[in-house]
């Protein structure tokens, strides 16, 4: 008598094939041994937007019964694993304008698994992961993440790496030689076959105590019920006079809405060189989120709350290297980037030349044709 | 479901269909995407709303991978999308089309004339929440919305019934006996997004079930020049609307038929018109439709386990109405707690459609049980056992003539 379940945390449209893959592997693979099971998409983050924290599911249960129990729902909330496919999600995900931000591990069961695809440390990402209060593990399979899905799908193998991975971290759910005889069949393809025993052979786990990560508190809140909500779907706007933060006098920092932050959606965010910067408006003019507060001394800020990470600022930026996107994992914190600079401009100038260096391991790929087969490249060497 | 929990197996056979089936992880959208393939379908028109879409891709994707050849037309809006299909059908081409939401009622002026036309078009609807604001999770309104226009309507609540019941939709309304279009209704999400283990039957069994197309005299065709639609007035249109009633009558024996023969050749399909489970001693039952199935019957085995004589009985079909069944079903019990996932502003007792059809169908028994009228499970919030085992409280509590009121309605799962 048991389900076990696995959720595939991604970032929504780009990963989104790949996630499937990796559910139904799951539940093709715990077919072998005889269980049956369901795969499906969270469907309130249907249709995806880019870059959305999206969530896909595999349960698998021994008797049609027993699977019953989980049909029907949502989300299970006591996975046994729970696979992330891009580690920048570690900081926390968001759904699309729902619930907040909230720990990545906040649906994996007592003594679960996370898998991440990731070039960090277990060390480093698990600063970043929000304390759980319960021991779980952290695998890492050593891979950038992949945008593999976008479009059309470049195979880089990455959906059976996971598998294999799983294979390795939790053997109750499917053994290797399932997963290897799903994989198989699927895609009648042995090099996929070899790429999964690789993973399985390479996976490193780390054991994760209850106290261990970052004790950022998740965003919690309260649903009013019938009797308080107000009647005819009325909803009364935020106070939309600017804010007022100590030190700015002369600046503007727009009103913006506290609960709802989309910081999750980015992988990527942008650093600005003010001693370079011209002050020519085209970043704050062209940001599709009004997230560039204006100091004030009338430079441009990035508010690390508010940016997605789209990318805009630096495409639009007429002066060289004065807008970088750098891999959202160089960086702990939100902390107002013009701060650092008027505090200590020599200090601010070391830290960008490192965080630029730090840079793209990979991009949003859209850039120029053939960017990708050059990023594969490099992950390779 | 930790991993600790894993002990001695108990296996499970591959279900196995008859031969010539294979075992496909899928959707039930896909698995009705399969029938438009199987079926041969002619013509398709598609405009994309959430759940309903997911159909429409996966044709689309047959159609480019060259697996399926059919017209797929990609209309400019629901209400051109059932136009065309409606059309297409008058011709002889068998059709599929579906929607969802409100994009099912933008398309309500074809839905309304296409059973009026004898046109046995076979839709499935995605279910969904009537919007706004952007809703999009399961409530049966949309569907329940024809009920009253000759259009045959069915719940399902697995991907394999999906399947079984689309299969079964185009032999009965081809059936020149009837001659009507059917819906057949998925919950958006629990079954259009969730991918499962179905069997999908061969080509050659599927042929074997589902005879071709033929509307034979009524083809509109020019070697049989014929108008359809005149104007009609007063004089004609209650002979019409008779013929129409008399169709609907008459679909209950072409269903009962066609699950003879799929059970026979199929080998499952099971009772036509409703589900039946643990109901033989049953002293109260609950009543559904769709994927409120799975956390009832896990409530029911609960109950039962606990010496409660609770049973589940499943309203498969809605129209036609099984009310022979559900008499014979239910007849016998000492209450009746109905779970609506819809809702009927202003109705009798406030109760939803389901309840409101099913309290009239019970009324002429001589031994009447109680009804419970509830309605959960709104915009797609889930249903939990917990949820049903409250439910089926309420209707021990009439059953003993407690103080749960027959001529009231409990929303269960609503935020006070």
């Amino acid at each position: 008598m048991s389900t076990a379940s696995v959720e595939v945390v991604y970032r929504g449209i780009f990963q989104k094939t790949m996630a499937k893959n990796i559910c139904r592997g799951v539940v093709l693979a715990a077919r072998k041994e005889g269980k049956i099971g369901i795969a499906f998409g969270r469907y309130s983050d249907s249709p995806e937007r880019n870059g959305i924290p999206a969530k896909q599911f595999a349960v698998v249960s021994d008797s049609e019964e027993e699977l019953e129990e989980h049909l029907s729902r949502y989300e299970p909330d006591n996975n046994d694993v729970t696979i992330v496919a891009d580690d920048t999600l570690c900081k926390g995900v968001e759904s699309w304008a729902w619930y907040g931000l909230q720990p990545i591990n906040k649906l994996l069961g007592d003594g679960g698994t996370l898998v991440v695809t990731s070039t960090q440390s277990a060390n480093k990402l698990i600063k970043t992961i929000h304390r759980k209060g319960s021991p779980y593990d952290l695998a890492i399979v050593k891979a950038a993440a992949s945008f593999s899905g976008l479009w059309v799908y470049k195979d880089d193998h990455t959906d059976v790496r996971l598998l294999g991975a799983l294979a390795k971290v939790a053997p109750h759910i499917v053994s290797l030689d399932s997963i290897t005889k799903a994989i198989s069949e699927q895609w009648k393809d042995e090099s996929k076959v070899a790429s999964a025993m690789k993973a399985y052979d390479m996976v490193e786990s780390t054991p994760v105590g209850a106290d261990q990560g970052s004790d950022a508190e998740p965003f919690s809140f309260s649903m009013p019920g019938w009797t308080k909500m107000e009647e005819g779907l009325v909803i009364r706007g935020i106070d939309q006079k600017p804010q007022e933060v100590p030190g700015w006098d002369g600046g503007y920092v727009p009103s913006r809405n506290p609960t709802f932050k989309k910081f999750s959606t980015r992988t990527m965010r942008p650093v600005i060189n003010f001693d370079t910067c011209t002050k020519c408006t085209l970043c704050w003019l062209s940001c599709p989120d009004t997230c560039f507060d204006i100091t004030p001394d009338g430079f441009y800020d990035a508010n690390m709350e508010a940016c997605c990470g789209c990318g805009v600022c630096e495409a639009v930026c007429p002066v060289a290297e004065c807008v970088t996107m750098v891999n959202e994992e160089a960086f702990e914190d939100n902390d107002s980037q013009w701060e650092m600079w008027t505090k200590d401009t020599a200090g601010y100038a070391a830290w960008l030349t490192e965080k630029i260096a730090d840079k793209p391991t990979r991009s949003h790929g859209f850039h120029h044709v053939g960017q990708y087969a050059e990023e594969i490249a490099d992950e390779s060497r | 479901m930790s991993p600790a929990k894993a002990t001695a197996v108990k296996r499970v056979e591959a279900t196995g269909g008859p031969s010539g089936e294979t075992e496909e992880l899928i959707s039930g959208s896909e698995a009705i995407a399969h029938v438009c393939r199987l079926a041969d379908v002619d013509v398709i028109t598609a405009y994309p709303i959430r759940p309903y879409d997911t159909v429409m891709q996966c044709v689309s994707q047959m159609i480019s991978n060259g697996d399926f050849d059919c017209e797929f037309i990609v209309a400019e809006s629901e209400h051109s999308q059932f136009e065309i299909v409606k059309h297409a059908s008058a011709v002889g081409a068998r059709v599929f089309c579906g929607s969802s939401g409100v994009g099912w009622f933008y398309a309500f002026e074809a839905l309304a004339v296409t059973a009026g036309l004898r046109l046995p078009m076979v839709a499935m609807v995605g279910n969904r929440a009537l919007d706004d604001p952007g809703a999009f999770g399961v409530e049966h309104n949309d569907a329940l919305a024809v009920r009253d226009l000759g259009w045959m309507l069915a719940w399902v609540s697995t991907a394999q019934e999906a399947l079984d019941t689309a299969l079964i939709a185009y032999r009965v309304a081809e059936d020149p006996r009837v001659f009507l279009p059917c819906a057949i209704s998925c919950d958006g999400a629990f079954l259009t997004h969730s991918q499962a283990i179905v069997n999908v039957p061969s080509q050659e069994m599927v042929d074997g079930f589902l005879p071709p197309y033929d509307r034979a005299e009524k083809q509109l065709h020019p070697d049989n020049p014929i108008t359809i639609a005149p104007q009609a007035n007063e004089d004609w249109l209650m002979e019409m609307r008779r013929q129409n009633d008399m169709a609907a009558r008459r679909a209950r024996d072409v269903i009962i038929e066609a699950y003879e023969d799929f059970g026979a050749k199929f080998g499952r399909g099971g009772e036509p018109f409703i589900e039946r489970y643990m109901m033989e001693d049953a002293e109260v039952a609950l009543v559904g439709m769709g994927t409120l199935a799975m956390p009832v019957k896990v409530a029911v085995r609960k109950m039962r386990e606990q010496g409660k004589k609770v049973g589940f009985t499943r309203v498969r079909w809605f129209r036609p109405f099984p009310t022979q069944e559900l008499q014979d079903a239910l007849g016998g019990t000492k209450a009746v707690a109905v779970i609506d996932r819809d809702y009927s502003f202003g109705s009798t007792f406030y109760s939803g459609t389901l309840t409101n059809e099913l309290r009239s169908a019970l009324y002429p028994l001589e031994s009447r049980p109680k009804i419970v009228s509830t309605i959960a499970g709104l915009g797609g919030r889930e249903v939990t056992a917990d949820n049903v085992i409250e439910i089926a409280g309420m209707a021990f509590d009439v059953a003993e003539g407690g103080d749960v009121s027959e001529e009231d309605t409990y929303w269960i799962g609503v935020r006070e």
